[in-house]
């Protein structure tokens, strides 16, 4: 079994959403880089699990970006693994990152593919369905459960209002969430040990970009809280039904 | 030229945020000088020819009974050939777990840039442009598609419907389908319960409620104002709630019309996934409580005891005994 993790840098979720030059950057001055939550928590976790069950496993990471994200690279590495890639490029487009992932994996032999179900910055939800689509390979998006039985993968996936179990043969692309596997803390042998594993940079493929970034907006700030007595709580069924009209 | 819309069915019923995704084609194309048409895949109890209502002149059928389970691969494919034999340009989705799946894959079928998590119309006035929602709603972005053809995936309770009234014409489709990679064994409906993504009001508890047997309190409002339920991550994670109902940054992202918070801090990451609720309240005994600077409405008490207070009033409101 041969499995790609597909890790993405994203700013720690305390990080202050700001934009510099006119609202065209994000302001990135003091902002914390954290290996994506639902690529480390749940994709990379699961994939590490089915590692554990099965030693022959071999395990890869892959990430999209410059080298300031070695360091989350690394981090990943702490955590499990056994080499990582690192495509050599800051395009942020979603197609341009898909093509550079179906690149290095047209020729990997990988049976599995994980990523995350999306990323908490641009909240796309696009990687995983685009690689799958230029790999020609089926997709299951938003993965709760995964499991393999007699060689073929039982995914949960989370739909609106319920869940559904699906079974697919490998080759497969996953997208992953909460209930897939839960969040580790990297020990000290695993910290040291992923200094010497092998990250390889590679340079990226010609490829399209769809789209750009023209500028960002914050949300107009709230008018302030109107506050009801603890003592008076039906006051606040009036407001809702009569003022706000929301119930 | 013309608008193509994905009309998402689940168990032969039309979700309510593929009527919001109708609307919103309608009115893409009304703003393009073309018109709207829509695809529906499987086989449809609802009255396909009402999506008039909603402004879509033409709905296209492919009513093959295999297109009830769903697969992402077989369901883009089909949906590009609807595309081309409609000459679509825009294609948009509802953004929710179905859309999410497909458009992507439809992306690289069309060469078509995707901005999916949209929450407005494009801004058509110097290219094409569209607002979507970043950092788990903590701001928006302005997305340029320079593709020739766009997908746009539309953020489900981000876009106000307009009916428009008329009826479509509904006809087959003639198109290959593809046999399925993905068996859909079973499907885990939890029945009469309202889905978190769609709902107008979400009814949500914290760690402040103490232990899941405490519940009832949100429960019970919840069921009396037809809303959907929801959690703190803590709360999901020590497992007093199921995942599904974790809301915030490394959750569910939602935008109901009314948001009740009930025993929880407003950290950040909650904050995220929640602050793009039209009418946020929030009952807490902390008076110095982050949630109540981005609440509307507030009350500063125990829990315990203002709940009862408030469902007995809602109860009295809906006429309930
Ligand atoms: C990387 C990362 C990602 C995260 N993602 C998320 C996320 O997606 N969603 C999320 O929710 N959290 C997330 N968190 C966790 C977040 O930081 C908070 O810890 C969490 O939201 C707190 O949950 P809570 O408000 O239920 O609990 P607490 O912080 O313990 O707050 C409980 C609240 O209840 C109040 N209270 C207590 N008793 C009563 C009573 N009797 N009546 C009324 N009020 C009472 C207290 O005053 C307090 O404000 C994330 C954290 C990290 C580090």
């Amino acid at each position: 079994m041969k499995i790609l993790v597909c890790i993405s840098k994203t700013p720690d979720t305390t990080a202050k959403i700001a934009f510099a030059d006119n609202n065209t950057k994000f302001a990135t001055d003091g902002v914390q880089w954290i290996i994506n939550p639902y690529d480390e928590w749940y994709a990379l976790v699961r994939a590490i699990e089915l590692k554990e069950a099965d030693a022959s496993t071999v395990l890869h990471l892959l990430n999209v970006g410059g080298t300031d994200s070695e360091p989350i690279i690394r981090k990943a590495l702490a955590l499990g693994g056994d080499e990582a890639i690192r495509v050599n490029t800051d395009n942020a487009d979603p197609f341009y990152i898909a093509s550079q992932i179906a690149a290095v994996a047209k020729d990997g032999g990988y049976d599995l593919i994980f990523t995350g179900k999306e990323t908490i910055d641009y909240n796309g939800s696009s990687i995983g369905g685009m690689v799958a689509e230029l790999l020609d390979l089926p997709y299951i998006s938003h993965a709760t459960g995964f499991n393999l039985e007699a060689g073929k993968a039982v995914v949960v996936r989370e739909i609106e209002g319920g869940e559904e179990t699906d079974k697919a043969a490998l080759p497969l692309v996953v997208s992953c969430q909460k209930g897939m596997a839960e969040q580790r803390i990297p020990n000290m042998k695993g910290i040291m040990g992923a200094r010497t594993k092998p990250l390889k940079v590679v340079e990226p493929v010609a490829a399209e970009s769809y789209t750009s970034v023209a500028s960002y907006d914050l949300p107009p700030a709230k008018a302030g809280v109107k506050l009801i007595p603890a003592d008076n709580a039906a006051e606040l069924v009036r407001l809702l039904h009569e003022e706000a009209k929301a119930i | 030229m013309s608008v193509l819309v994905f009309i998402d069915q689940s168990e032969g019923q039309i979700k309510k945020s593929s009527y919001e995704a109708a609307s919103y084609a309608a009115q893409t194309a009304e703003k393009l000088g073309t018109v709207a048409e829509a695809i529906v895949l499987g086989t449809v109890a609802d009255d396909l020819a009402a999506l008039g209502n909603y402004g879509i002149k033409k709905v296209h059928t492919v009513a093959d009974a295999s297109l009830n389970n769903f697969d992402a691969q077989v369901y883009a494919k089909v949906i590009s050939q609807a595309a081309e034999q409609t000459g679509a340009d825009v294609v948009v989705f509802s953004n929710n777990t179905s859309g999410k799946a497909i458009a992507p894959r439809l992306s690289v079928r069309l060469k078509a840039g995707l901005v999916s998590g949209a929450v407005a119309l494009p801004d058509t006035s110097n290219g094409f442009t569209v607002k979507k929602s970043v950092f788990s709603g903590k701001a928006f972005a302005n997305i340029t598609v320079s593709s020739a053809k766009k997908i746009i995936g539309l953020n489900p309770n981000s876009f106000n419907i307009s009916t428009t009234g008329g009826t479509a014409e509904v006809a087959a489709l003639s198109v290959s389908v593809d046999a399925a990679k993905v068996e859909v064994v079973s499907v885990n409906k939890v029945n009469g319960e309202v889905p978190l993504s769609e709902a107008d009001i979400v009814v949500s508890g914290g760690r402040g409620l103490k232990g899941p047997e405490n519940w009832n309190l949100v429960t019970d409002l919840a069921k009396l104002l037809g809303a959907a339920t929801a959690c703190s991550r803590p709360v999901a994670d020590i497992h007093w709630r199921p995942h599904h109902e974790h809301v915030g940054q490394t959750g569910l992202a939602i935008a109901p019309n009314l948001y009740i918070a009930i025993g929880i801090s407003g950290a950040i990451q909650h904050l995220a996934g929640v602050n793009r609720s039209k009418v946020i309240v929030v009952i807490n005994k902390d008076p110095e409580a982050p949630f109540f600077k981005a609440a509307d409405y507030g009350i500063v008490g125990d829990a315990f005891e203002v709940m009862p207070q408030i469902i007995d009033a809602v109860k009295k409101l809906k006429g309930v005994a």
